[in-house]
């Protein structure tokens, strides 16, 4: 579409469009809405319906508006003012009505139907239809969270469309001709995707409905409230809709900017966890037989407040560590982080529990609170670089704007790393590194000390005058790139060398948030650093002058008695911890354990006060995506029982210290985050300003392997079972794909193992059973290993005493006894 | 009057003339080096001088269609042969390729240098099997003979042919549909633009052109414009195959000029009708044209003429049918294929074929209702014009047209349940013709 105005005649209305417009769309800018199925406005016309019909001036023949480009001085005249477009809408909804089994009353799509909406407005009153209709099997799985009713499809193409043109599974098809034709999914392969839910959404009829909300309401008695994805850093817009105080099914909202108009499985079928009876449904403290019971909000306060101060008494500040994970709000995070330094004093504050190197702090902060590139600005790049990130795994709707990238301009997507994962099918070039070297190819790539062929394109495509340069580039980091050592200063270098912009893409929905209000030592709000405090020093009392602990560090000091109260806030050290070991013997070894959290976890019976916490869609609040977009939502529903928010119960925990904080709305916590956590400075301006303090890159190449020892890299999938948000979803846990360690075939051959087998990953510090795929897109000398999918946390794997962070394991065929097991 | 000619047919009597040497011994492949000899460009006026029309059925003119193709893009160019032959009533691309498949071969190494093509895929139809054996041998021995390949005969010519059998679906031969299949997917059309000349196979520019299109180049190069507008009509030019078949005593293909009447080339090549029968309803070309009646015997076959009566030359298939045979069971017939071969994408034609055919069940079944002509009538409306592709158009011909000459048959069997006397009935022909009857999801419970 270009920028060149065009002027169209739409039932004697003039409307200006963008040349290339199609006359459907044009239509709507008059708010003329010609009736459609197989129309939708992210899918590539097909007129197939054939229900947009309209007259032209100057066509023979009637034509499709939903395939027709707008000229400069067409004249379109639609059902409202020609005869011709009438009849032939009427006509063609008749023919979709004579198939059609009229079940509406048992439709789950009843209410809400284009096609029922449509015959109501264009279509004839009664059918001329007096014959037999085509009868199919209704409804058929198509997959575990999917069925679909042949009977009640007209045939749109819109599923098909969306699976072969936005989410690239083309799993599902139309199959037969004629009268026979219809959707159906392969035998031997299921239709699998992260985002089949939403060809449900846009079935203009009820021939794909969900498993989970089958027969569950009509559209009229749900209450809809819109929100936002708690489940990755995508931020994907949703609706929430909710009958009688329960969910009863999510749908994806349209944010052309964020989301346009789709969602992942796991955002829209991931909701059942906030019903599940491992919710935590009232505060509880260790009574007089030191078990768990429950108490009042303000013996349960009282008692946290009381296990905060002893230790205070001990040993100060220092005596405490607060440690949260990525999934608060930002009102929570902003308020837990000045919990910390105000209410406790002290600086022992983090949410990263993921593994790292220690040298990420400078490109965290430069990245903390600044507008960052955004899903447009990655779409309209010339090359994308990816490091350390699997985007379909880990924020799948940043994937499909990638994949539209690639589709619609061949967007040159560049993956660094020892691993493709599930980039096959865009990436562009695969810059291969061992797992653990990143850092030092990306600062090649930026340096332009490339070596071989491959990494010289790469190069030149970044940027210079050279042919094919692009002029515009985005580099995206992912958590996972904390592990190497150097690499995510090395991908912040890239950036800065090569004008591109710079994005760290975390993982959980409150990562960005957590960091940009400085919920990890040494940093503040906006990632101002402690000499630089700012408007933060006239806003907080106390603002910590040396850094603290970070988790580790938190959890060591706790073993070992340094600490003696931990404040635990939406995070399970011994499932998330990279070692769990010492995550149970902090937790062990603490006077005061302080759980706040939404669910069971296997951290909260080490906790000797449990606070509940209401779940997003139980609140108000906001999320920040990967880009730094800060996203508000409103309450869909009650608690369920007497959960309060997060940041009412830090709030209340510091009254209990006797420590006022001043807010007693989430807009009093907003109002006065809103301004410490949002910097003015942008990312690649504060990069620039790093030069004079160069950052930490990467220099040593990774020691060599022994003889048959491969370095593991932790990747996590979308759809792991032991999540704690996906606990209930059960229909969708069951489209998870199978978690294996992945490994290339040489190295395979190698081990004597193949595609399929049960394999042995053996590190220093314990074993893993699982299936092994050997697939060409892991590096010789890597072997992937699905971090959240493991029966036990990958942490268990790794040496408790190696300080690098690394992991190198062993893969063998699984020994006898437990391949029966397995079996 | 005109007189049965023989340029396209001009070897079908010559019992080698599908090897190559018989081929060369009666003149073949003389065209190439005039056509060598020439600008391509200059080959694409001669053809639309001469006024070569495609015989494929729309009748479009082929020199104007070629002038389409984009020249210089840096991407390949490519011929596709449509030899799919899939209307009723239509075979006469068998015969040219059964009988001198070298013809279509010299024909399509000149219409490729023509286009500067270097490769041609011939789409035929997949149940063709004889003509699959003698083109497979004849580009076997082109190939061998250094007619097809690289540097045809030292002229820096490079043509490739791919022979790919087809889907078996009468829809696709639809041009676009015909591209989707080639390419290995579902035969189904697309959609319009880009044309295929801009973007066809694989997104290159590609001519899609029908065998006996492609077997009239050859001979517009060898023997010039004026020779070739020497034949025919000035709208419609040159020798034309017209494919007789139905109630004639010698069904077949005959060659005659543009022009020629249906009553000549019945009376002259055909031998009349047979005893005793009177022509009562035609198709002049396919079921995909309205029909005609015994008063349009006159009418000149050319697209023009044609045109005037009501109807359209399409593939020049003529299905001859007498006073015995039912319009409404004819009708019937060609609806049950049309049901069949509907590919489903767009709406009107799959579910008009449905309904349609179900209504001709009943009327048949003597359980037509007085409505249901009216009904057959607006139902043909809803399709015709506002379908996906041709096809969808092509299905109301019978059923419009019928309705509209022989509108006092239909009424004769609404209103008695039979069909009028001297009229033999052929149900069973016509179920067993629609295959093994309705699949179980379309015939209810
Ligand atoms: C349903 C349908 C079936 C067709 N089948 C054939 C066919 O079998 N052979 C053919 O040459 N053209 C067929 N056509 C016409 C082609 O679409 C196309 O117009 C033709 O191949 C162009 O060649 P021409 O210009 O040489 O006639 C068909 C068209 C339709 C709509
Ligand atoms: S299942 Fe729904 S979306 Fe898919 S073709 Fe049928 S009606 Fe359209
Ligand atoms: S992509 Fe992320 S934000 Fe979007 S629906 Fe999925 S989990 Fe939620
Ligand atoms: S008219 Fe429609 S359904 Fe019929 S063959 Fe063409 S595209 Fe397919
Ligand atoms: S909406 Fe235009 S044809 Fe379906």
């Amino acid at each position: 579409m270009s920028d060149d105005q065009i002027t169209v005649t739409i039932d004697g209305t003039e409307v200006q469009v963008p040349e290339g417009t199609l006359v459907i769309r044009a239509a709507e800018r008059l708010g003329i809405t010609i009736p459609r199925f197989c129309d939708h406005p992210l899918l590539e016309p097909v007129a197939a319906c054939r229900q947009c019909i309209v007259e032209i001036e100057g066509m023979r023949k009637p034509m499709t508006s939903c395939s027709t480009k707008a000229t400069d001085g067409m004249v379109v005249k639609t059902h409202l003012t020609s005869d011709m477009a009438a009849v032939a809408q009427r006509g063609q909804l008749e023919f979709l009505l004579i198939n059609h089994p009229l079940d509406c009353p048992q439709c789950d799509k009843g209410g809400e139907c284009p096609l029922q909406d449509q015959a109501l407005a264009h279509g004839p009153p009664d059918s001329r239809f007096i014959d037999q209709k085509r009868r199919y099997e209704k409804p058929i799985p198509i997959s575990p969270q999917i069925l679909l009713d042949r009977e009640r499809c007209v045939l749109c193409a819109r599923c098909t469309r969306f699976s072969q043109e936005i989410s690239g599974d083309p799993f599902i098809e139309l199959f037969e001709r004629g009268a026979l034709e219809q959707v159906a999914v392969y035998e031997d392969e299921p239709y699998h995707s992260y985002f089949s839910g939403n060809v449900i959404q846009i079935c203009p009829v009820g021939a794909l409905t969900s498993t989970s909300y089958r027969f569950k309401s009509r559209p009229f008695d749900l209450r809809s409230t819109g929100g936002v994805c708690n489940q990755c850093s995508a931020g994907c817009n949703l609706r929430v809709d909710t009958r009688r105080g329960g969910i009863e099914r999510q749908l994806a909202a349209d944010n052309m900017a964020v989301n346009e108009m789709w969602n992942c499985d796991k955002g829209r079928f991931g909701f059942p966890w906030v019903s599940h009876p491992e919710r935590l449904q009232q505060p509880q403290a260790r009574g007089s037989l030191l078990a768990l019971e429950p108490v009042s909000w303000h013996g349960a306060l009282t008692t946290a407040a009381e296990g905060l101060q002893a230790a205070l008494d001990a040993g100060g500040g220092d005596a405490v560590g607060v440690l949260t994970g990525g999934r608060l709000t930002d009102e929570d995070a902003y308020a837990v982080s000045r919990f910390a330094r105000d209410a406790v004093g002290t600086d022992n504050v983090d949410f990263r529990l993921w593994p790292r190197t220690d040298d990420e702090r400078e490109v965290l902060a430069a990245v903390a609170g600044a507008p960052g590139p955004t899903y447009e600005d990655v779409e309209h790049a010339d090359v994308v670089v990816v490091a350390g990130l699997d985007p379909e795994e880990e924020v799948p709707i940043l994937h499909l704007r990638l994949r539209k990238a690639w589709r619609k301009h061949g967007q040159r997507i560049v993956v660094v790393g020892p691993t493709l994962g599930t980039m096959s099918e865009i990436a562009w070039r695969w810059v291969r590194t061992d797992a653990g070297d990143e850092g030092r190819v990306l600062t090649a790539l930026a340096t332009g000390a490339t070596t071989g062929e491959l990494q010289d394109e790469v190069a030149a495509a970044l940027g210079g005058d050279g042919e094919g340069a692009a002029t515009s580039v985005v580099v995206l980091a992912g958590e996972r790139l904390s592990r190497s050592p150097g690499a995510l200063p090395s991908a912040a270098m890239l950036a800065q060398r090569r004008d591109a912009a710079f994005a760290w893409v975390p993982r959980r929905n409150g990562a960005r948030g957590a960091l940009d209000a400085g919920l990890l030592p040494g940093l503040l709000p906006g990632g101002r650093p402690q000499s630089q405090a700012g408007p933060v020093a006239d806003a907080w009392d106390h603002v910590p002058t040396a850094p603290g602990r970070d988790a580790r560090g938190i959890l060591e000091a706790a073993a070992a008695g340094e600490i003696k109260a931990l404040y635990l806030v939406g995070v399970d050290p011994v499932r998330d911890f990279e070692d769990p070991r010492l995550a149970r013997a902090a937790l062990e070894a603490a006077d005061t354990v302080i759980v706040q959290d939404l669910m069971r976890t296997e951290t909260t019976a080490y906790a000797d006060v449990l606070l509940p916490a209401a779940a997003p869609q139980e609140r108000v609040g906001s999320f920040t995506t990967w880009e730094g977009r800060r996203q508000p939502f409103p309450q869909a529903l009650p608690p369920q029982r007497l959960q309060q928010q997060d940041w009412d119960i830090t709030r209340q925990l510091a009254r209990a210290l006797g420590a006022d904080l001043g807010w007693e709305t989430a807009s009093d916590v907003r109002a006065e985050a809103a301004p410490l956590m949002d910097r003015r400075a942008s990312v690649a301006e504060r990069l620039a300003a790093l030069e004079s303090e160069p950052l930490p890159l990467a220099t040593a190449p990774v020691p060599p392997l022994e003889e048959g020892e491969l370095e593991a890299v932790v990747a996590d999938l979308l759809l792991a079972e032991r999540s704690t948000l996906l606990a209930g979803a059960d229909d969708l846990l069951a489209t998870a794909r199978t978690p294996s360690a992945v490994m290339a075939p040489a190295d395979a051959e190698r081990a004597g193992v193949g595609h399929g087998d049960t394999v042995e990953v053996r590190g220093p510090g314990g074993a893993v059973t699982l299936p092994l795929a050997v697939r060409p897109h892991v590096v010789e000398g890597s072997v992937v290993l699905p971090g959240n999918a493991l029966e036990a946390p990958v942490g268990t794997l790794a040496d408790p005493d190696d300080p690098t962070g690394r992991l190198r394991v062993t893969v063998a065929a699984a020994p006898a006894d437990e391949l029966e097991e397995s079996a | 009057m005109s007189e049965p000619i023989s340029v396209l047919t001009q070897r079908y009597d010559v019992p080698d003339a599908h090897t190559l040497a018989g081929y060369e011994r009666t003149g073949g492949y003389q065209s190439l080096a005039t056509a060598f000899d020439q600008a391509p460009t200059d080959l694409v006026s001669q053809v639309k001088d001469a006024g070569l029309r495609g015989r494929g059925g729309a009748g479009f003119p082929t020199g104007v269609k070629w002038g389409f193709t984009p020249r210089g893009t840096g991407k390949p160019t490519y011929l596709v042969i449509n030899a799919d032959e899939g209307e009723p009533g239509t075979f006469k691309d068998r015969e040219l390729m059964e009988r001198d498949p070298h013809q279509l071969l010299e024909g399509i190494i000149v219409s490729c240098y023509a286009l500067e093509s270097e490769r041609a895929f011939l789409y035929l139809r997949g149940e063709y099997l004889w003509p699959g054996v003698r083109l497979e041998h004849a580009i076997a021995e082109a190939y061998e003979a250094g007619y097809l390949g690289k540097d045809i005969k030292g002229s820096g010519v490079n043509v490739d042919v791919t022979l790919h059998y087809a889907a078996g679906a009468y829809i696709c031969g639809e041009e676009t549909a015909l591209l989707d299949s080639l390419e290995g997917r579902r035969g189904q059309p697309r959609l319009r633009p880009p044309f295929p000349a801009q973007a066809g196979v694989y997104g290159m520019p590609t001519q899609v052109n029908n065998v006996e299109t492609i077997a009239n180049v050859p001979h517009i190069v060898q023997h010039g414009v004026d020779w070739y507008r020497s034949m025919g009509t000035e709208k419609s030019p040159g020798p034309k195959l017209f494919c007789v078949s139905g109630e004639v005593n010698r069904p077949g293909n005959y060659e005659w000029p543009m022009g020629a009447t249906a009553r000549e080339i019945v009376e002259v090549s055909c031998q009349g009708m047979l005893d005793g029968r009177e022509l009562r309803f035609w198709t002049p070309g396919g079921s995909s044209t309205p029909l005609l009646t015994g008063a349009h015997a006159d009418t000149p076959m050319d697209f023009e003429a044609i045109m005037e009566a009501g109807s359209l030359l399409g593939t020049a298939a003529m299905q001859m049918f007498s006073d015995r045979t039912s319009v409404v069971e004819a009708a019937r017939n060609w609806t049950k294929f049309y049901e069949h071969e509907s590919c489903g994408k767009c709406t009107p034609c799959r579910e008009g074929t449905f309904w349609l055919s179900q209504i001709y069940d009943r009327l048949l079944e003597g359980r037509g209702r007085s409505e249901d002509l009216d009904l057959l009538d607006e139902i043909c409306d809803n399709i015709f014009g506002r379908s996906f592709c041709a096809l969808g158009d092509g299905a109301v011909s019978p059923i419009k047209s019928s309705l509209a000459l022989f509108r006092d048959e239909y009424e004769h069997l609404i209103a008695h349940g039979r069909l009028p006397d001297g009229i033999e009935a052929h149900t069973d022909a016509v179920d067993r013709n629609s295959g093994h009857g309705r699949p179980e999801q379309l015939v209810g419970a």
